[in-house]
C-alpha cells in the first residue's frame, strides 16, 4: 500500500470536484452544528434541572392593599393574620421544618431589582409599594410540589400560589422545541450531506473511469480502488466537521454564554460539555461521509 | 494455462448464446489466434479469462485456478497474472510513457526500487527507449499500443490477452506489435489474441482457433485466417 499515490489520487479527486467538495463540505458543517447544538442544549437542559429542582420553592403571596385577586375580596391582611398564616403553612405536611420565610415589600423590591437588573424603565416604573408580600416555602421533596400548592392556596390572606417549578418548566419546554428543530434541521441537512457525497462520488468515479477501469485490469485489489473515493469522503466530511467544531465553539460563546447574562441560567454550559458534542459531531459526520461514499461506490464502481 | 470445458455464455436479454458448449485447451507458452466474425464470441472469450463475466454453464480453469470456486476478493490476484491489450489502448493520457506504465505495478503496490527497475526494461522491450518522457498524445497509433504491451507484460504475467490489438493501426506498423508480442510469447508468456487481420494470422503462422456464433468451428495448428484445405 503506497500512501502517497492514494493520497495523490485524493487531492486530484478532490481537486476536479471541486464545487461538489465545498458543497458537502457545507452541508455537513452546518448539519453537524445543528446536531451538536441540539446535543449542547440537551446537556444544558439536563445541568439545568439537576440544579434547579431542588431549589425551586413554593411562592405564597399574600393579600396586600390593591392586590387585585377575588380570595382577598379587596382586603389586605393583617400583622396578626400574616403571624397566623405562616404558623398554619409550616403544619403543611411536605413543607421543611423552618423553611418559611417571609418577605417583606422591601425586600421583594431588592429582589426585584436585582432580576431585572438590565431594565432601567421597569425599575424606575415600580416603587417598593407595588411590591407584593409572600412566603417561601422550601419543601422537603421538591418534586412532590403539588399538594402543599393545593393546600396553601385555600388558606385565607393567600392571593395566589406560584410553583417556581411550573415557571422553569415552561422555560425549559421552550428550549426542548429547540433542541428537536435543530435535531430535526441537523437530520435533514446530513442527509442532504449524504446525497451531495453520493453524488460527488459518482462524478468522481466517472471521471476516472479509465483509472479504476486500469487498476482493474491490472489486478490491483478493491481496497487500492476504493480508498481514494473514500478517503474523499472522509477527508469533505472532516474538514465539514472542523467547521462545524468552529461554529460550536462560536455558539458557546455568542449564544450560551449571552443567555447567561439574561438569564440566571445556574449552571452554565462548560467547555467539556462543548468537547462532548464537537466529538461526537465529528465521529457521526466523517461515519456519514464514509457510509455514503462506500454505498455509492458499490453501486457505480463495479470491482 | 486456459482450459474450456464446455462453457456456455449467455448474456442477459439475449436468446442466442455468446458461447455455445466451447472446450478448448491453450497450453503454458502457446501462441492462440481467435478469430472469426464480430459477435463470434470473441470478447466473450477474453472476459471469461479475466472473470469479468460468469458462464452460464460449464467449467474454466485459468493459471490452475478454477475461477468457479475463485472469490471475488481473489479476482485481482488472477488478473495480476494476466496482461491485457485493447484495440482502443486505454492509455491514461495525462500521463507519460514511463507513468502509464508505472501505474500498473504502483497500483498493486510494489515497492518505488522495484518499479524503477523493471519499467526501464520493459519499455526497452517493447522498442520504445528514448520516448519514456512522451505524452500518449504525441505518439503514433503503433507507438501507443507498444506503450500499452508494455504496461500488460511488465508485471511478467503468465497470460496475455490481445484484443484486436492492430484494430487501429496501419499493416506496416502492426508487424511491429506483432514481433513484440511474438517477443513476450518467446519469454514463455501464453498469446492469446483475438483479430480479423488475416495477413497478420497467416503470415505467423500459429494456432488458430476460429469462432463462429459461439461455436468453435475450427481449431488449427500453424493455421491461417481463412479455411484450410
Amino acid at each position: 500500500m503506497r500512501a502517497n499515490f492514494i493520497f495523490s489520487e485524493v487531492w486530484i479527486g478532490l481537486r476536479r470536484n471541486l464545487t461538489m467538495t465545498i458543497a458537502v463540505v457545507i452541508t455537513v458543517a452546518v448539519g453537524m452544528a445543528m446536531l451538536g447544538v441540539g446535543l449542547m442544549i440537551n446537556s444544558q437542559v439536563s445541568m439545568m434541572q439537576s440544579y434547579w429542582y431542588d431549589k425551586v420553592e413554593v411562592s405564597v403571596f399574600l393579600c396586600n392593599q390593591g392586590t387585585a385577586s377575588e380570595r382577598c375580596k379587596g382586603k389586605g391582611i393583617t400583622d396578626e393574620e400574616t403571624t397566623a398564616l405562616k404558623a398554619q403553612l409550616e403544619k403543611i405536611p411536605g413543607v421543611a421544618p423552618g423553611g418559611v420565610i417571609y418577605e417583606n415589600q422591601q425586600q421583594a423590591y431588592e429582589n426585584f431589582k436585582q432580576s431585572f437588573a438590565t431594565n432601567k424603565a421597569l425599575i424606575d416604573a415600580a416603587t417598593v409599594k407595588d411590591m407584593p408580600t409572600s412566603f417561601r416555602l422550601k419543601l422537603t421533596d421538591p418534586e412532590n410540589y403539588e399538594p402543599i400548592v393545593k393546600a396553601a392556596e385555600v388558606l385565607p390572606g393567600v392571593s395566589q400560589v406560584i410553583n417556581q417549578r411550573e415557571l422553569i418548566g415552561k422555560f425549559f419546554s421552550m428550549l426542548d422545541t429547540l433542541r428537536w428543530a435543530a435535531i430535526t434541521i441537523a437530520i435533514i441537512l446530513v442527509l442532504a450531506a449524504a446525497l451531495l457525497i453520493g453524488n460527488t462520488v459518482r462524478l468522481s468515479a466517472f471521471n476516472r473511469r479509465r483509472e479504476t477501469g486500469i487498476m482493474r485490469l491490472v489486478g490491483a485489489s478493491n481496497l487500492y480502488i476504493q480508498l481514494p473515493f473514500v478517503m474523499e469522503g472522509m477527508i469533505a466530511g472532516l474538514i465539514g466537521g472542523v467547521l462545524a467544531a468552529v461554529l460550536l465553539i462560536a455558539a458557546k460563546v455568542f449564544m450560551f454564554e449571552e443567555i447567561t447574562k439574561f438569564i440566571a441560567i445556574g449552571a452554565p454550559l462548560g467547555w467539556d460539555e462543548v468537547a462532548t458534542s464537537i466529538t461526537l459531531t465529528m465521529v457521526i459526520g466523517v461515519l456519514i461521509c464514509v457510509l455514503a461514499s462506500f454505498v455509492t461506490l458499490r453501486r457505480y464502481l463495479r470491482v | 494455462m486456459i482450459h474450456f470445458d464446455n462453457v456456455t455464455k449467455v448474456y442477459t436479454n439475449q436468446n442466442r448464446p455468446a458461447l455455445d458448449h466451447v472446450s478448448v485447451d491453450v497450453d503454458k507458452g502457446e501462441f492462440v489466434f481467435l478469430v472469426g466474425p464480430s459477435g463470434s464470441g470473441k470478447s466473450t472469450f477474453l472476459r471469461l479469462v479475466l472473470k469479468e463475466e460468469r458462464p452460464n454453464s460449464g467449467a474454466i480453469h485459468v493459471a490452475g485456478k478454477d475461477l468457479a470456486r475463485l472469490s471475488n476478493f481473489k479476482v485481482p490476484h488472477l488478473r495480476r497474472r494476466i496482461g491485457c491489450v485493447f484495440q482502443d489502448f486505454r492509455l491514461l493520457p495525462n500521463k507519460n510513457v514511463y507513468e502509464n506504465v508505472a501505474f500498473a505495478l504502483e497500483v498493486i503496490g510494489k515497492p518505488r526500487r522495484f518499479i524503477r527497475k523493471v519499467v526501464p526494461e520493459v519499455i526497452e522491450l517493447v522498442g520504445l527507449e528514448g520516448k519514456a518522457h512522451r505524452m500518449p498524445d504525441e505518439l503514433s497509433g503503433g507507438e501507443q499500443q507498444r506503450v500499452a504491451m508494455a504496461r500488460a507484460f511488465v508485471n511478467r504475467p503468465m497470460i496475455l490477452l490481445a484484443d484486436e490489438p492492430t484494430g487501429n493501426i496501419d499493416p506496416a506498423t502492426s508487424i511491429g506489435i506483432m514481433k513484440v508480442l511474438d517477443r513476450i510469447n518467446r519469454t514463455g508468456t501464453t498469446v492469446v489474441m483475438a483479430t480479423h487481420d488475416a495477413a497478420i494470422v497467416d503470415s505467423m503462422r500459429k494456432r488458430v482457433v476460429e469462432l463462429e456464433d459461439g461455436k468453435i468451428v475450427r481449431d488449427q495448428s500453424r493455421g491461417v485466417y481463412g479455411q484450410a484445405y
